[in-house]
């Protein structure tokens, strides 16, 4: 560790852990309840562990971005971190908030949750992905601001490079888009319409300027190639994600009554969005060829280079497979795209904060460069675990939505619903134990802390 | 005339970057053509409306930017630096005049009503002249840009890969108006 201050990183990585195990098991719940609808019900019903299970997941990723934030800023601005107390405040406010409203979510119903917290006065509840109660939603713009204060200050102070400089504008577009999660119009079409500026802008827009920057670093830290370099993929990478990323938002507005137009927008520019992550790709791979030294984390270069592969697979290619209109229009909200949903957020988002973590906590637990050799092996042994699991669910999941879109929507004779859904129960029981090996994984990833001791590895 | 010219001209990333961007107007383009054999009347009908002689001076403004950025490109070359800002400066006079008239026939449309929900032959034109307006502001930053750089004396005769890496892109905004005028303003 070059910088003091850049110690606060580790609790926020602990807590994304913390919190990646409980998005893990809610998921585990959740896919049983396909096949076993009243599994724990009424305790957890479908929709609470759901609920549960996204917004884990969001919070976790959001923990796991600062803790890289945190770490790489003062490293990259060659200064401490402008205040290391203010990170630390931050970081239990935002937990103890999270905290608050899983457990709301857990253990009163939502409609009482949304009166207990005061939602008539300022109605923002009771929308996917945004069903945090209102004053959840403004403590998170309060811990985002002090955040980006943070680091925006320790940027200003110190040395500005590209990469610190991308990862601040990703971070203020996050901060940004947020902002809509507090516009809630009656009007359906435009409540949509801007509930993507929040979901679509953040994860295939802002989000992606994060991806790159986080991704960048380590591979300057790794591999030893000239920072310019580097800088250069950054560029042209997030050129092309925001160009895609931004008009492609129109791959949401097919169906909900925007105007037709939308249909050609949206079909063309997100057809494009692979081309950033097949980018990275190309440029994981040329940039860990080109080494000019063999860094002993063999384990962050790992999975630095498999975020590249498994966000091109599952955000590009999964993606680009139901984004065209005349396919959305059978496809819309099957299974497809939740194949489409684990993988990429697993691909691009899990994987970038794991690649961080797993370069960072060496050093935040105050060892040279990286873990011991048996423990990387066990870490590796985590990556494959989970990244191979995640592919069956993805596999899965896509068998799932094939199947329901043709006997739903595209066979001459269409199945109701819940009908389709006993057909293709043998795909969620799949899905299913691909989830629990993931789990299993995900203890593995956990062990790999506690294994191998202290003592240095020689590259 | 130094001959040490290298493969591709200018960075390697700008020539990504312009395959990506070519690739957006290739798709848009096929899906013109392939939208147009269903609809030609309707096509035919409404390309009539376009004022063919402001995109004909579009066109010449273009190539003639082209020609100036060529020239700067010579002018480097030659350790002129002091030419080489003028024949940008000229480029992006050029690309000025451009976005003037695409302006006035944008304001001739609005003052119709016209927008991307009056047809389909509309949604497309003005998709792909917007897009490719942007495009020509974007090229007019590169430019002005390299320009900056050039009057700082960051470019030499040995050293000028800024210069070929804008008037690459330049070049791009260009090529891609001189498929689109036919195609979308000629082509019956």
């Amino acid at each position: 560790m070059k910088y003091q201050s850049q110690a606060v990183a580790k609790p926020y990585f602990v807590a994304a852990i913390g919190l990646f195990v409980g998005q893990i098991l809610f998921g585990v719940i959740l896919g049983l309840q396909y096949v076993i609808g009243d599994f724990l019900f009424p305790e957890i019903p479908f929709n609470v562990a759901r609920m549960v299970h996204t917004n884990l997941l969001i919070v976790w990723l959001l923990f796991g971005f600062m803790g890289a934030s945190y770490y790489l800023v003062p490293e990259e601005s060659e200064t401490e971190l402008f205040s290391p107390k203010l990170a630390l405040i931050t970081f239990w406010v935002f937990l103890v908030a999270g905290a608050l409203t899983v457990l709301g979510y857990l253990l009163v119903p939502y409609a009482t949750l949304a009166e207990m917290t005061g939602n008539s006065l300022l109605p923002t509840m009771g929308r996917e992905f945004l069903e945090q109660p209102t004053i959840t939603k403004i403590g998170i713009v309060i811990v985002a601001l002090a955040f980006i204060f943070n680091i925006g200050m320790t940027v200003l102070k110190g040395r500005k490079t590209v990469v610190s400089l991308v990862l601040l504008i990703g971070l203020v577009g996050l901060a940004v888009f947020f902002l809509f999660s507090f516009y809630n119009p009656d009007n359906l079409v435009l409540d949509k319409y801007y509930w993507w500026w929040v979901v679509h802008l953040w994860v295939e827009g802002v989000w992606e300027l994060i991806l790159g920057s986080i991704l960048a670093f380590v591979l300057i830290k790794t591999t030893g190639v000239d920072r310019e370099v580097i800088e250069k993929w950054l560029y042209v990478i997030i050129a092309l994600a925001l160009i895609t990323g931004i008009i492609g938002t129109g791959h949401h507005y097919y169906w909900i009554g925007a105007p037709e137009y939308w249909q050609w927008w949206g079909s063309i520019f997100s057809a494009l969005e692979p081309l950033p992550f097949f980018m990275m790709t190309v440029f994981a791979f040329n940039m860990v060829n080109r080494r000019r030294r063999n860094h002993p984390n063999q384990a962050a270069v790992l999975w630095a280079l498999g975020t590249a592969v498994m966000a091109f697979l599952g955000a590009g290619v999964w993606g680009f497979m139901h984004t065209l209109a005349p396919i959305n229009y059978y496809t819309h909200g099957t299974q497809i795209t939740a194949a489409h949903g684990h993988m990429a957020f697993y691909g691009a988002y899990v994987m970038i904060v794991l690649t961080m973590i797993s370069y960072a906590m060496p050093m935040l637990r105050g060892r040279d460069a990286a873990n011991s050799g048996m423990s990387q092996v066990v870490e590796m042994w985590s990556f494959w675990l989970m990244t191979v699991s995640m592919v069956f669910i993805t596999l899965f999941l896509t068998g799932a939505g094939v199947l329901q879109t043709y006997l739903q929507r595209y066979t001459d004779d269409p199945m109701p619903f819940m009908v389709v859904q006993e057909k293709i129960e043998i795909f969620y029981w799949m899905r299913e134990v691909a989830g629990v090996v993931f789990l299993l994984g995900l203890f593995v990833y956990i062990a790999s802390f506690f294994i191998g001791g202290k003592e240095p590895e020689e590259a | 005339m130094h001959d040490h010219r290298t493969y591709p001209p200018g960075d390697l990333a700008i020539w990504i970057f312009i395959l990506a961007e070519l690739l957006v107007f290739a798709i848009f383009f096929a899906a013109y053509a392939f939208t147009r054999v269903g609809h030609v009347e309707l096509f035919n009908t409404y390309q009539q409306t376009l004022d063919t002689n402001a995109a004909l001076a579009n066109t010449l403004a273009l190539i003639t930017s082209s020609y100036f950025v060529m020239r700067a490109v010579a002018a480097i070359r030659e350790d002129n630096i002091k030419h080489c800002v003028r024949w940008l400066i000229a480029a992006i006079v050029m690309g000025l005049l451009f976005l003037l008239i695409k302006s006035a026939e944008y304001a001739q449309h609005y003052s119709h009503g016209i927008n991307l929900r009056t047809n389909i032959f509309y949604m497309f034109y003005l998709s792909l002249t917007f897009f490719h307006f942007m495009h020509v502001i974007m090229g007019m930053v590169i430019l002005a840009s390299v320009a900056f750089m050039a009057r700082r004396g960051k470019y030499s005769a040995a050293d000028h890969t800024g210069v070929h890496t804008g008037a690459s892109y330049w070049h791009m905004v260009d090529m891609v108006w001189l498929i689109l005028f036919p195609l979308v303003y000629v082509m019956r």
